[in-house]
């Protein structure tokens, strides 16, 4: 037993320390995807990332589990699509005020790919740059390789101790209010806010955090869903099972190349008692809702074309 | 090992020189015959008389050390209190063999601990310190990164087997309103490592280390002399509460595996899970397959009480907390 366990770990590690050779032409590549992906940009990534504060730890990792070096890919990936693929448009991001901030949006496209390009614009087209941590399901966070590459890259459960423990560091926090709900909207319903959850306003009048809306143009369209089938997704225990024919299509696996376009709205600042009853609460979030609603009904307005 | 010796020697000063004069009550330790209870009180002996707990025999006992080889579930425990003016119990003889029975386990656990309540209000002992354990929480997707100490103690949601040390934990925090005389203290330390046989030692004493494929949560461990000097630090007068212990600073489980340079297996969660009930029940293993939890999800504690009020800071490193488990492995 202990034999066989010892030769499949050295298996194991044979593959993980891979030969010299084999490691110094993966060290070449990864040496000159570096290269190319900063000349594809145009931009520093390193230097970019020098200047966001982080409070690391002896292992290089902060105490959620981020880890700068895995973030710097994942920035770099998610970049590209937002520099390229998705060509986003951002604006009004010099709106965003310094130091602790809820970015509360808008939330869809059945993949929250809306989420991984507010970062990307937080952090390659703010000023300074910053890294924005987002509220993750649970779900999410009991699958395998997911929930090590969230946590790497600075995702963290979406549970109001990590909120509060982040917004006290000063860091910018990103949330959906809708939910899976929004995330999981059928095509007919695109652009039209769902139901918005309670607790993002008590956790920002608590900690006296300015909200930051935002509005997401282009999302809605990069797979079209025609049905939720919650049976199945019960069935299944995700948080949603939509039916998306373009999956069926050669290619039709990536998202379509809508041009994403991105709104930061004026912070707006709640007082009040975070515990209030939810009748308060309700017409507070109402008042951010109606902001996001006519942000995004103004950029569809302005939109000229889905694709470009 | 010098650094590591340097510090216990510099703690020893740190620790006389901060407590009073010695007093003539003694203090009583459960379970003093573990590895963490011989740690306790060979600490404790300079400075205070100490009571010996255990149905085992103490072996290589300091002479000043009072040992009674009872069993917590009898009734000689009373003579225990009768015989000796107690004036702190420290309870740390909790059960944790995976491989004892439930009943054995909620009998040695419940009845022993409520058994031994029962003397300490009895007697008026001021001052109770529970081990418990940042286990009662539980390893869950949903937790928090940081628990604090009034999080829910779900850790009998999935693993079934150690109900009995939540049940221990909640007994003992029934005593704050119970007995509000005796100042009742509750430590929850994460992971202890050093060279006592518990399953986090165990698991990074393994050659190779097995992980599961796509995890690799932050986690905590604590060094069992730091333990111990919390122990130390609670049996202060003036102390009281829940807290929650940790060592130094979180980092990956890979990063534990990494400094003590083992070999490791990362294997699919089904079949980890798979594998694990096999020999579990070919009794190959003493690793109960829901433990496989620990090395998925978070179950970190906020420590800040600890260090604030009961002024707690972990004396060993890092590298010296996960190198203990391999120091003379007797």
């Amino acid at each position: 037993m202990v034999t066989a366990s010892r030769a499949l770990a050295r298996i194991d590690s044979a593959a993980r320390a891979a030969p010299g050779l084999l490691r110094r032409v993966f060290g070449v590549a990864e040496q000159t995807l570096d290269d190319l992906l900063d000349r594809l940009m145009g931009e520093r990534f390193d230097e970019r990332m020098q200047r966001v504060p982080m409070a690391l730890g002896a292992a290089g990792v902060d105490p959620f589990g981020m880890d700068p070096q895995w973030a710097r890919y994942a920035l770099t990936t998610i970049g590209l699509l937002h520099r390229r693929y998705f060509r986003t448009e951002v604006h009004g991001i010099e709106n965003v005020p310094e130091g602790r901030i809820l970015l509360v949006a808008n939330h869809s496209g059945q993949v929250p790919i809306d989420g991984a390009l507010i970062g990307a614009s937080m952090f390659m087209d703010a000023e300074p740059p910053r890294i924005v941590r987002a509220m993750v399901e649970k779900w999410a966070v009991s699958l395998p390789f997911v929930s090590l590459l969230f946590a790497r890259v600075g995702q963290v459960v979406g549970v109001q101790e990590n909120a509060k423990r982040l917004l006290d560091q000063g860091e910018a926090l990103l949330v959906f209010p809708e939910g899976a709900k929004g995330i999981s909207k059928t095509f007919d319903k695109r652009y039209k806010l769902s139901e918005f959850g309670l607790g993002f306003m008590r956790l920002a009048i608590e900690t006296g955090t300015p909200i930051v809306p935002v509005a997401v143009v282009g999302a809605e369209e990069q797979y079209v869903s025609i049905a939720n089938v919650e049976t199945l997704a019960k069935l299944l225990r995700m948080p949603a099972f939509p039916i998306i024919p373009q999956l069926l299509l050669p290619g039709g696996q990536l998202p379509l190349p809508t041009k994403y376009r991105i709104w930061f709205g004026e912070p707006m600042r709640f007082t009040g008692d975070p515990d209030d009853d939810d009748a308060v609460m309700d017409e507070k979030v109402w008042l951010v809702k109606q902001t996001i609603q006519s942000m995004l009904n103004r950029g569809l307005k302005e939109r000229a074309h889905i694709f470009w | 090992m010098a650094a590591a010796n340097a510090t216990r020697a510099s703690r020893g000063k740190r620790s006389r020189a901060a407590s009073p004069a010695p007093r003539a009550g003694a203090v009583l330790v459960t379970g003093v015959c573990g590895r963490l209870g011989k740690g306790l009180v060979r600490v404790l002996h300079r400075e205070r008389r100490v009571v010996g707990v255990d149905r085992r025999a103490f072996a290589d006992k300091p002479k000043d050390i009072e040992h009674a080889q009872v069993d917590l579930r009898r009734t000689k425990l009373k003579d225990v209190f009768r015989n000796n003016e107690i004036e702190a119990v420290v309870h740390l003889g909790v059960m944790h063999d995976p491989r004892a029975s439930a009943a054995d386990h909620h009998s040695w656990n419940v009845a022993g601990f409520s058994k031994l309540l029962e003397y300490v209000s009895q007697f008026h002992v001021p001052k109770l310190v529970v081990l418990s354990s940042a286990n009662v929480y539980g390893p869950q997707p949903s937790n928090p990164q940081f628990l604090g100490e009034d999080a829910p103690l779900l850790g009998g949601q999935n693993f079934s087997d150690i109900r009995d040390l939540v049940e221990v934990d909640m007994l003992a925090q029934s005593f704050f309103w119970k007995l509000p005389e005796t100042e009742t203290v509750i430590l929850r330390p994460v992971h202890i490592l050093g060279r006592v046989h518990n399953a986090p030692s165990n698991f990074l004493r393994l050659n190779p280390i097995l992980t599961v494929m796509g995890f690799d949560p932050m986690t905590q461990v604590v060094h069992q002399s730091d333990v111990v000097h919390a122990i130390d630090l609670a049996l202060r007068p003036g102390i009281r509460g829940i807290f929650n212990l940790a060592g130094p600073e979180p980092v990956p489980l890979s990063t534990l595996i990494k400094i003590l340079g083992r070999q490791r297996l990362s294997v699919p969660y089904s079949l980890a899970r798979m594998a694990l009930r096999r020999l579990w029940s070919l009794r190959l293993t003493t690793f109960p397959p829901p433990e496989l939890d620990h090395i998925r999800f978070v179950c970190m504690v906020d420590d800040r009480r600890a260090r604030q009020i009961l002024g707690f800071t972990p004396g060993m490193s890092l590298e010296e907390t996960v190198r203990s488990v391999d120091l003379g492995r007797w």
